[in-house]
């Protein structure tokens, strides 16, 4: 998933006629200064740093200027600091507001009516999750006839809107449902919709787009900040890989599979850092990417466990003898492997000639897994 | 007809021209299927292991009287694909497909709905039922004529945990894999009651993951319709929060989804949760002992 920053959200919201505040975006405290002393950004202002993490007011990553001497401190204070293990390369600079009152509106998908839904809360400006139930109203939409009068009467009803409030609250809906569709967001929220002279406007904004439609959305590609650089690269491969906090590496095939895999290792104690989904592949090439790739994450133990299905062990067997061919030697590291399924025997013979024991048990693999891992951390030790 | 597939079952498999779908074309004949028809548009008139070939479905259905599709079309334009079958009047459509966009999952699943069409998946292994006929990619040498049933979320775990139900004996009516992403077409809770409902059914394993309701809404359905024994198993039980593992819908968010939850709710309502996977047979043949069914 791709979470924008407010100010891309904002940058969206304003393309589909969703009202937000003046502001612009700047990765300079210079610039900062100068945007608001031409009047681009008008004075008094709000300073926020764009990171994803939430509770920036609190953490001191929003601040006010009423000068542009004063803007252009507050930009200084802010960018290249860490925030919840963000650094900050960009601020949004804001027009002040005075706020008359806080209110909230999302859409995200409900899995299990399998519908989009509309959540309007009269109380904004604190996380959804702490506002009492009565406040809230959930409305599933049908995607089909799409976000009907209907709902946005009621939406505007449950926020206590009427008039020209109403009015707007009903443009501003349409709008925002049209981006969660067209944009292929899971979520799109504005938390504070705040009433500000007589008016709605969005003073924060959180979208986030699905990876699946990726194949539509190439302006997103650039943003997929959340991975870390080897799991970008796995993505490239078209391997699912995901770094955890341990030091055994996992590969095996099918998400199922794979979790099932870390929950026995677990159980025994051990402590799963990588694991790596080969999915359904009949490639050895495929096999051999992955291993080199998880040879990079430098794992104390490889832990393989693979249930021949659409995925043939002899075709995994194959891609592991290759890639242990060109895994350099200080970069080796204990493996156990555990085959079953179609071409069992087979696989199991590839792997026996080029020194690789292999055993079935699942049970007895993820204890001698557990094991490796600890013999390698007493050797590590002694080294160190 | 059992759960969703019997021997009168005529399957169509819409992208047979692509590797996947004529390598599990062939698989499915060797199942004991009858796959009678394949469509890929601008292929009509030519054939794949001997099953002809159509440009549209309609064409297809017309012609070989197919009333369920295998879809192996990629993702981009899996709804049209999907929307082709329903106009033709297709019943059930089992969509391997994996990373369809949800939002066009959203209008699939409520196109189908209006037209009639179930659809098991997307991103699924599809549905077995041992001697009689299979619609998807499940491997053959796992499965063993029986009477347990399996529905599941995963590919490959499925396959693991049915063919340790083989290997004691035991063995299986039919097998469905719902598939891993957050919006399916056919739902834990809306495939137990086929199962409740199967004479060739006498228990039935359900698998399922972290994320989503899906597992305690169906232990809701379970305490309150489903007589049969239930043995189940959760993956994900050491997942982290926040992370994607591996499938899209296996997602623990804000503190929804969690394995703990799933295990509490489905032994709440009876059912025998294995703690590893190779524990389901041995549960399994407990169960059918208890219920007086060897």
């Amino acid at each position: 998933m791709v979470k924008l920053t407010e100010g891309r959200g904002k940058e969206l919201f304003r393309k589909y006629g969703v009202p937000v505040p003046p502001g612009r975006l700047t990765r300079s405290a210079g610039e900062a200064e100068r945007l608001t002393r031409e009047q681009e950004v008008p004075l008094p202002c709000v300073i926020k740093a764009q990171v994803l993490a939430g509770g920036r007011g609190k953490g001191g990553a929003v601040r006010f200027a009423a000068t542009p001497e004063e803007a252009k401190e507050a930009a200084a204070a802010i960018l290249g600091q860490q925030f919840q293990g963000e650094t900050v390369r960009e601020v949004l600079l804001e027009r002040r507001v005075a706020i008359e009152r806080e209110l909230y509106v999302s859409f995200a998908l409900d899995r299990s009516l399998r519908l989009p839904i509309l959540i309007a809360s009269r109380q904004g400006g604190v996380e959804i999750e702490s506002v009492a139930d009565a406040a809230i109203d959930r409305q599933a939409v049908e995607p089909l006839p799409g976000l009907v009068a209907y709902e946005r009467r009621r939406a505007a009803g449950t926020l206590g809107l009427a008039g020209p409030l109403a009015a707007d609250l009903d443009r501003l809906l349409q709008g925002l449902y049209r981006l969660f569709q067209e944009e292929d967001a899971e979520l799109v929220e504005i938390n504070p919709l705040a009433v500000v002279d007589g008016h709605l406007l969005a003073l924060d904004a959180k979208v986030i787009i699905e990876d699946d439609a990726a194949f539509r959305h190439p302006e997103y590609a650039e943003l997929r900040d959340d991975r870390t650089p080897l799991e970008e690269i796995a993505r490239e491969k078209e391997i699912a890989f995901v770094q955890l906090d341990g030091n055994i590496g996992v590969i095996a095939n099918g998400a199922g599979l794979t979790m099932a895999t870390l929950d026995v290792l677990s159980r025994f104690g051990g402590r799963p850092g990588v694991f790596l989904d080969l999915g359904g592949t009949d490639d050895p090439n495929k096999v051999t990417e992955a291993f080199l790739l998880m040879s990079r994450a430098r794992p104390s133990v490889v832990f393989l466990n693979i249930f021949g299905g659409v995925t043939r062990c002899d075709t995994v067997a194959r891609g592991l003898v290759e890639a242990l061919k060109r895994v350099p030697e200080r970069e080796r590291f204990p493996l156990v492997a555990r085959i079953r399924g179609n071409n069992e025997a087979e696989g199991r013979a590839i792997l026996q000639s080029a020194g690789v024991t292999s055993l079935s048990d699942l049970h007895d693999s993820a204890q001698a897994v557990v094991e490796a891992e600890k013999t390698a951390a007493a050797a590590g030790a002694r080294t160190a | 007809m059992t759960v969703l597939v019997d021997r009168d079952t005529r399957v169509l498999v819409q992208g047979i021209t692509g590797h996947q779908g004529t390598v599990h074309t062939v698989q499915m004949q060797k199942f004991g299927t009858r796959v009678v028809a394949g469509v890929t548009p601008g292929k009509g008139g030519t054939a794949v292991e001997g099953v002809p070939v159509f440009d549209s479905v309609a064409e297809a259905v017309g012609k070989t009287g197919a009333n369920v599709s295998v879809i192996f079309v990629p993702a981009p334009f899996a709804k049209d694909a999907f929307v082709e079958a329903c106009d033709a009047g297709i019943p059930l459509a089992v969509i391997v497909t994996e990373h369809i966009p949800f939002h066009d999952m959203l209008t699939m699943f409520h196109y189908g709905r209006l037209r009639g069409t179930r659809i098991i998946g997307p991103n699924c292994p599809g549905v077995a039922a041992p001697g009689k006929a299979k619609a998807g990619i499940i491997p053959n040498v796992v499965f063993r004529p029986g009477r347990v049933g399996v529905i599941s979320r995963s590919g490959t775990l499925t396959y693991e945990i049915v063919s340790g139900i083989s290997e004691v004996g035991l063995g299986e009516s039919t097998c469905i894999g719902l598939g891993g992403d957050p919006v399916v077409g056919t739902s834990f809770t809306e495939a137990l009651p086929m199962f409740e409902a199967d004479p060739e059914t006498d228990l039935l394993v359900l698998v399922g993951e972290i994320g989503g309701t899906a597992e305690e809404e169906a232990a809701e359905e379970i305490h309150r319709h489903f007589t049969k024994p239930v043995v189940a198993y959760i993956a994900g039980g050491s997942a982290p929060p926040g992370k994607r593992m591996g499938h899209a819908g296996a997602i623990i968010a804000q503190g929804r989804g969690t394995a703990a939850s799933k295990v509490a709710a489905l032994e709440a309502a009876g059912a025998a949760v294995a703690r590893f996977p190779y524990e389901v047979p041995t549960l399994v043949a407990e169960r059918l002992r208890g219920a007086g069914r060897p």
